[in-house]
């Protein structure tokens, strides 16, 4: 199985080089291009294979595969032994360019009938960087899946402290978000070297972002929540370097979701959108790079550096080659740059916005890499602590999320004042409200930055739930129905509006709990005997029993706390702490090995919405240790079966002579062995029960935490919600050519802007200048990829009674109609003052603004 | 005509108040940084340093070294490359994967040659993942290494 694995893994390398190869030197010709697409979803094919291989050697204990051996056993659980791959350097290289490849066929299928000129391009970065990721598994040594070795009789084991359910989902969240970023990159250096440097390539690949952005942030979600409950030490971020590799790809990823928009929607930002997609990509690598080269400490393990400078030199080439590429671009790139209209706007929003991201991304790298700085530059090596990260970082976040909540509120292009006022008065009152009831019935006042972060996150939560508000009671008003349908239509048809909203929500009822989590905890050790109680921020935690659970794989021993608020009884709680004895074959089985493996926290956690009380315990365990290497040294003196020893002990001994003889009785030998051991354990477990001295507690109460996770998967659905294709999505609409997608983005851009007209964010005086220029845009557009005069004279006409998506006849706002529109033509957002389904371009009638493809067709302004 | 300024002068002027503001960020970023950094050196460095100065240590902890000595622990630690060996004593709940043989991040001062750690400073590595060499998780725990408590 290991030479078949090899084999393809050669393969799919050779398959990937071929591809790049083909896909840039033969970029004209149609039919080698199509090859190359069909090479790279060979490439995963046979990664596919490969995984599937290393998996089954997994499950069947295949010990001669050098990555089962290291990283799984016969004991493994049959869930950890899957999740085992992924745990190695050489499994998760593997995954790496797995995912690639996947992401890779997904982005050329779903562009296989556009950007004919930047796909070539596209195609050949995709694929160079999976030969590389291939390659590093072929040609690096040590990190080869398929490496084999002398056959041991057991593996090493998954160590215990990664045998927690999010082992399976964590590693590969962060690979994913990580890996899925290639693909806006790649595309973005096709448009480059082409030229076609409009927003045609972010349209194609956004929804790539916006799943590397959701795998990414859910990932990190996930790690931290693993840390909190599983680690022992009761935090859930560290500011570790390897923490901080993944958060800033994932903080850059968030300024160029939405500085896209910009570009989409304005033709602004383009050398900046270029740079920051770069730059994600960048420290995507950086990330992989951290974790395997060692060159910064941190509290996650690193392996060897045999694949560091390898991936560093892919990082040179990438940073220096795509801004080469950039400055060679600079002049496409600005050719048709658009100003702001107004700092008063949706788009300069978006712009303070990133460059708030931009800057906390500059302070968490020079945070984390500030012992390479300070070595440099003054032959020291200095590390900065976390409360400089948090310093530094917070005031930075608290105003991030002002703005989040400022940006949704406004519209695009220009907003008057009057506008304005009337849009953020709901907000700001709440806002206001908020700090008011923080001063007057908490302490919050004590502390400026969770005060100052509580009241702009309950801006920023109102601000959105006004938007919900506005957009259902508009859509309700023009098509009846209840208020609820009206919500689930509205967020239905612009899914990607108001699945932003809802992650905006996300994040600031994240940071609500991160803030109050982190100011406001009480955080304590405690010594307690079995029977005493201690005080703890106004409770009483009673340490009623130990307790010791002993079997041949651990030794766990725990203890039950009862905790009491004002008198009364709260909760009880369990915590342990579990000695494992070193796994596999390295295993001698000895009684005084229960103390020699990993060890590892149950913490003992009581849930709340108000707060998390969260206890380890950390039992003194000398005398344990101390007895067992007595019993130990007993039960060799009983083998040995000197003079005057017991009879059971001669007659052990004696199978014991046997056994070495004779193969056969090793298995009854041994078992005799084990029995014992288990024997003397849990006597000496029983002493420790009956006679525990005390044992060191820690106690955290976390105020507001759980909704730091409440709000991480507020912001999951809010993702998913954003990027779930629309029914014609779905249906057909891989097929559309580059001049749908144009005409779409720009008839989105008109429902946009009524939509905000009705919502009250745009004057009529203001909406009705803006509507003029889309319209006339939009003509161009139609006039440019040459669809009917009838369509661009119904654009022409004026903006009276312009039906929209939340009246119903669009199809969605997401962008999903257009083939429809052309086909039927009953697409664009058209001109039916009347209501009438009034003639659009020859080839059909217009019905309200389109119905997409097999989409609803309501007739447009039915009020 | 008085009072409006050229559109192009006045990007260049946003322009150059923007780089100003950001090179002025930079430079105090660049000094707050270098103010708030403890050094971070290894036992052997700290061995010859004055008393009381701070450092966040980088080391590997001796396998059989780890006991208590009542609410204290102690234990010995050397150079990650081996050599330089110290005592430390610490207060405070370790972390998990501490043990003999594993690296650990300290913060603390030399007190009378014990390098004397800030409670509840000690970090430990995780050896989450990549560990291909078998004998740090079976080899080199020592007995006598333990929980704090």
């Amino acid at each position: 199985m290991a030479s078949v694995g090899g084999v393809l893994l050669a393969l799919a390398f050779f398959v990937a080089a071929a591809s790049a190869i083909t896909a840039v030197v033969w970029r004209q010709d149609d039919a080698r291009v199509v090859l190359a697409r069909r090479g790279v979803y060979t490439v995963f094919g046979l990664l596919l294979a490969c995984i599937v291989i290393v998996e089954i050697a997994m499950a069947t204990n295949e010990f001669h595969l050098n990555i089962v051996a290291e990283h799984s056993s016969i004991e493994t659980p049959m869930f950890y032994k899957l999740a085992a791959m992924w745990s190695s350097q050489e499994g998760s290289l593997l995954l790496w360019a797995f995912v690639l490849s996947l992401a890779a066929s997904l982005a050329l299928y779903s562009t296989r009938h556009k950007l004919r000129e930047i796909v070539p391009w596209a195609t050949g970065v995709m694929m160079a960087i999976g030969a590389f990721f291939i390659g590093l598994m072929l040609f690096a040594p040590g990190v080869n899946p398929f490496h084999t070795i002398p056959t041991p009789q057991d593996g090493i084991g998954l160590n215990p402290l990664l045998q927690h359910p999010s082992m399976m989902i964590h590693p590969p969240m962060l690979y994913s978000g990580y890996v899925a970023w290639t693909v806006p990159f790649a595309f973005a250096i096709g448009a480059l070297i082409t030229r076609r440097v409009d927003s045609e390539w972010i349209r194609a690949t956004r929804r790539f972002a916006l799943i590397a952005w959701t795998f990414l942030g859910f990932g990190l979600l996930l790690g931290a929540r693993w840390s909190y409950s599983e680690l022992g030490w009761g935090g859930y971020w560290a500011w570790d370097p390897v923490e901080n590799a993944a958060l800033m790809p994932w903080l850059l990823g968030t300024a160029f979701l939405h500085s896209i928009m910009v570009q989409e929607k304005r033709s602004m930002l383009k050398v900046w959108n270029a740079t920051l997609i770069v730059a994600t990509f960048s420290m995507c690598l950086l990330g992989t790079f951290l974790v395997r080269s060692g060159v910064l400490q941190s509290i996650h393990a690193f392996g060897d550096d045999t694949v560091g400078p390898y991936l560093l030199a892919v990082i040179g080439i990438v940073v220096i080659g795509s801004t080469c590429l950039i400055v060679s671009r600079l002049d496409d790139l600005r050719s048709d740059q658009k100003r702001m209209d107004s700092l008063l706007s949706r788009e300069s929003v978006f712009l303070i916005n990133n460059l708030l991201l931009v800057g906390m991304v500059v302070v968490i790298a020079w945070g984390t890499f500030f012992p390479l700085i300070s070595e440099l530059f003054t032959g020291t090596k200095s590390s900065l602590a976390a409360p400089w990260f948090d310093h530094y970082t917070t005031p930075l976040a608290i105003l991030l999320v002002l703005f989040t909540g400022i940006g949704p509120l406004l519209a695009w292009r220009r907003v008057t004042w009057a506008s304005a006022k009337k849009v953020f008065r709901i907000p700001v009152a709440v806002a206001l409200l908020t700090l008011v009831i923080l001063l007057v019935f908490t302490d919050a006042g004590n502390k400026f930055w969770p005060l100052a972060l509580f009241t702009f996150a309950s801006f920023a939560i109102a601000g959105v739930l006004q938007e919900f508000y506005n957009g259902a009671h508009a859509r309700q008003k023009t098509s009846g129905g209840s208020f609820a349908g009206a919500l689930i239509a509205v967020t239905a048809r612009n899914r990607r509006r108001y699945g932003g909203y809802i992650a905006h929500i996300g994040v600031a009822v994240l940071l609500i709990g991160v803030a109050a989590s982190s100011s406001f905890q009480t955080n304590e050790n405690v010594s307690m005997k079995p029977g005493e109680t201690r005080n703890v921020d106004g409770r009483e935690f009673t340490y009623k029993r130990p307790y010791v659970k002993v079997d041949d794989e651990k030794y766990t021993i725990g203890a039950i706390v009862e905790v009491k608020e004002d008198g009364k009884y709260l909760t009880t709680l369990e915590t342990s702490r579990r000695f494992f004895r070193p796994t596999g074959a390295a295993a001698t089985g000895g009684l005084a090995d229960y103390f020699s493996g990993e060890a590892t926290s149950e913490v003992g956690l009581k849930t709340g919405l108000a707060r998390d009380i969260w206890v380890t315990v950390a039992p003194n365990v000398q005398d344990v240790q101390h007895q067992l290497a007595v019993a130990e040294k007993g039960l060799k003196t009983c083998i040995e079966a000197g003079p005057g020893t017991p009879e059971q002990c001669k007659q052990l001994s004696a199978l014991m002579r046997a056994a070495a003889a004779e193969p056969r009785l090793q298995p009854q030998a041994l078992q005799q062995i084990e029995n014992l051991q288990l024997l003397s354990a849990e006597r000496i477990a029983r002493g420790y029960v009956s006679e525990a001295g005390a044992a060191t507690f820690k106690v955290i109460i976390n105020p507001l935490v759980l909704w730091m996770w409440i709000g991480g998967i507020i912001g999951l659905i809010g993702a998913l919600i954003a990027v779930w294709p629309t029914r014609s999505r779905r249906k057909g609409a891989m097929v559309r050519t580059e001049a749908d997608a144009l005409k779409e983005a720009k008839y989105r851009e008109i429902r946009d802007a009524e939509l905000d007209h009705a919502s009250g964010k745009l004057s009529d005086e203001d909406y009705a200048i803006l509507d003029a220029e889309l319209r006339k845009e939009a003509v161009e557009i139609l006039d440019a990829v040459g669809v009917g005069a009838g369509t661009g004279e119904t654009l022409r006409a004026g903006r009276a009674g312009l039906p929209s998506d939340y009246e119903g006849g669009n199809g969605n706002g997401n962008g999903g109609s257009a083939t429809a529109t052309v086909e039927n033509g009953d697409g664009a957002p058209a001109q039916n003052g009347n209501g009438s389904n009034g003639h659009a371009n020859g080839h059909g009638h217009t019905n309200g603004a389109g119905n997409g493809n097999g989409g609803s067709s309501e007739p447009a302004g039915r009020d | 005509m008085r009072g409006v300024v050229d559109p192009s002068r006045k990007r260049k002027i946003r322009l150059g108040v923007a780089l100003c503001v950001a090179v002025l960020l930079g430079v105090a970023l660049i000094y707050v940084s270098f103010n708030a950094s403890d050094e971070t050196k290894e036992p052997s460095q700290i061995l010859t340093a004055a008393p009381g100065q701070k450092f966040e240590m980088n080391a590997k902890v001796v396998p059989k070294s780890v006991r208590h000595d009542g609410e204290t622990l102690k234990f010995e630690v050397e150079d990650r490359s081996g050599g330089g060996a110290m005592p430390v004593s610490y207060q405070g709940v370790v972390p998990d994967p501490f043990r003999g043989g594993r690296e650990i991040v300290l913060t603390g001062a030399v007190e009378n040659g014990t390098f004397v750690g800030e409670p509840e400073s000690l970090i430990t590595k995780c050896p989450s993942k990549f560990t291909t060499n078998a004998s740090e998780t079976a080899g080199t725990g020592s007995g006598s290494s333990s929980s704090n408590g």
